[in-house]
């Protein structure tokens, strides 16, 4: 079956500091696959790499065996390929409602339309509402970002990225900054997902990778150092001796 | 109207309430044409006021919406201006409207050409180049003299009555209601406009460009679009500037005016349409009346009063406007 991500021989470097050497990755659609390593082993720029907010050096991307490698980002959306971030990237002067509506709008090709109102745009404003249901931030719809404590804008964080219902999501640590009693809101809404969008998860906490994930990279360094399912990982020793050691003090 | 239900916010009614009219947006039409009966003789003076709440608001839609700062957007007020000028001057073509619209599409043809280059940039480098792209303009204005006069100015408009039946008159009181006709076919155009999904998105790059490319938008020809469509209004004000002083110079160009605006709206607010309003109205009346006062010192003046509404008042006067309209609300609940 062609692989919904696949990720060839990819390679970045700054000077010396190679962030990502010979990357291969290949995901199926439906995939569910943790992506874990110690901080500065580059998931972020895999990440960057990936959606185009990077270029590498060399190497190649695919969505759905079709070469993204020299599209733009906003071309690459289209493609089917959406990402959340590390830090929020949000519209910070905007309502949570308005932030979500505005992600379902270009999904929608509405964003060219520069003479009907905004709120004509029924269908758009109703997929948000239900994104704001999922992620029930209801309370919050008519306020704007600035006004949230960080756990709740990292839900809108998310919803933008799900308004955009992609094909292959990449979460770059989702549940980063939200309260434990808030973080099962985004495995839910993750779970309520269709089966068949390939998921690629950034995350540290492993009780979240052996929920969620079918199958773990660990990158290190740059580079894949293993990958398997989550007891294998679990169980072998050079992630024990690099990644665990690591996270304990990290 | 019900009160709202607290549990259940109707995310519908809210969009719609953001671009519903409200009464309050009557006044500024109501002072314009009140304006005219009142202070006939002052005609002259309301026009130019008129032309700079166009030029303002023409800036406001790309600084105040899609975060574009520019130190150069006299150099589409000034195509405009030449453009409708060098139509009369040199071809004989003076019937007032189709040469305001042959300005405007003159100056959103060069603003869509510059734009495609410098909307590729950002930052300080950005910045520069609109404050280049001006210069080079008027520095081309000032070589080509045979077409546009050069240093000594463009001469030789002559311009028909409107509809064939109003005359540029003296007291300036027919070309008054041409301007305000003008401006508020803009405003109108500019409501509609930032209201739009096309507006939300340009707010959406305002606060995150970033965020814009990963959901798909495709940053450039949206911020191409709406400097094309501020560059025409701008060429409209200066379009109709050329036509009431039937005369124009290198100035319409000049860095003074691009800063003059840009000072008008701070002045004024950016970001609320109405805040061109209030800038140009409250700019040009006060270099007026300096200007009669202490020709020496008017722009000491207008600097002072620019400096104390943007220590006192964020967001400029309407700014300041809101937030003592909120604490006189908090006060009586
Ligand atoms: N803009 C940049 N230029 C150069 N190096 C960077 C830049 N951003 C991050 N890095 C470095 O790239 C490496 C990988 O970072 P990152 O992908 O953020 O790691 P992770 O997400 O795995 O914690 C780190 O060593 C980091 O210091
Ligand atoms: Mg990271």
């Amino acid at each position: 079956m062609t692989p919904a991500l696949e990720v060839r021989d990819l390679c970045r470097s700054f000077g010396a500091l190679h962030v990502a050497r010979n990357i291969n990755l290949a995901l199926a659609p439906g995939a569910r696959q943790a992506l874990i390593g110690p901080n500065g082993a580059g998931k972020t720029m895999l990440v960057n790499l990936i959606t185009g907010a990077l270029k590498p050096d060399s190497g190649a991307v695919f969505v759905r065996g079709e070469e993204i490698t020299d599209l733009g980002q906003a071309a690459r959306v289209k493609k089917g390929l959406a990402r959340t971030y590390q830090i929020n990237q949000l519209f910070r002067e905007l309502t949570v409602l308005e932030n979500i509506a505005l992600s379902v709008a270009e999904r929608r090709r509405r964003g060219a339309n520069l003479l009907q109102p905004f709120s004509r745009n029924r269908e758009t404003v109703d997929e948000a509402a239900q994104l704001i249901e999922t992620l029930r931030l209801g309370d919050d719809m008519l306020k704007p970002i600035r006004e949230l404590p960080y756990g709740r804008q990292r839900l809108v964080e998310i919803a933008i990225t799900l308004g955009q219902r992609p094909e292959v999501l990449l979460l770059d640590e989702p549940a980063a900054g939200v309260p434990s009693t808030e973080s099962h809101i985004i495995l839910e809404a993750l779970d309520a997902l269709p089966d068949n969008i390939a998921i690629l998860i950034i995350e540290h906490d492993m009780e979240v990778v052996f929920r969620f994930a079918e199958q773990v990279t660990v990158l290190v360094g740059g580079a894949v150092l293993v990958e398997g399912p989550p007891a294998a990982i679990a169980k072998d020793e050079g992630v024990r001796a690099v990644y665990l050691g690591e996270h304990e003090h990290g | 109207m019900n009160a709202p239900d607290r549990s259940a916010p109707d995310p519908h009614g809210f969009l719609r309430g953001r671009e519903r009219w409200r009464p309050v947006e009557a006044l500024p039409w109501l002072i314009a044409i009140g304006a005219f009966f009142a202070l006939p003789d002052y005609m002259i003076l309301g026009t130019q006021v008129i032309t700079m709440i166009i030029f303002a608001l023409s800036l406001d839609l790309i600084l105040g919406y899609a975060g574009i700062v520019s130190l150069g957007h006299a150099a589409y007020f000034g195509a405009g201006a030449y453009a409708t000028g060098m139509l009369s001057a040199h071809l004989g073509w003076g019937e007032p409207i189709s040469g305001l619209l042959f300005g405007g599409a003159v100056a959103g043809l060069v603003g869509f050409v510059s734009g495609w280059v410098l909307l590729r940039y950002h930052g300080l480098t950005l910045l520069m180049l609109t404050l280049a792209t001006a210069i080079m303009l008027q520095e081309l204005a000032n070589v080509l003299e045979v077409w546009t006069g050069g240093f000594d100015g463009l001469l030789g408009m002559e311009f028909t009555p409107l509809f064939g039946l109003f005359e540029n008159d003296l007291w300036g009181h027919a070309y008054y209601w041409y301007a305000l006709a003008v401006l508020a076919i803009c405003f109108l155009f500019a409501r509609r406009l930032v209201h739009s999904a096309f507006g939300r998105t340009l707010v959406g790059i305002r606060e995150n460009t970033r965020r814009m490319h990963a959901i798909g938008s495709p940053v450039h020809w949206r911020l191409v679009t709406v400097y094309t469509a501020s560059a025409t209004m701008a060429g409209l004000a200066g379009a109709l500037f050329a036509e009431i002083n039937a005369y124009v110079t290198l100035d319409v160009l000049s860095f003074a005016r691009s800063g003059a605006v840009l000072i008008v709206l701070i002045l004024g607010g950016t970001g609320r349409l109405y805040g061109a309003f209030v800038g140009a109205t409250v700019y040009v009346i006060l270099e007026d009346e300096l200007a009669k006062a202490s020709p020496e010192f008017w722009e000491f003046g207008v600097g002072l009063v620019l400096v104390l509404v943007v220590l006192f008042f964020r967001g400029g006067l309407l700014g300041g406007l809101d937030s003592a309209a909120r604490r006189l609300k908090e006060a009586r609940s």
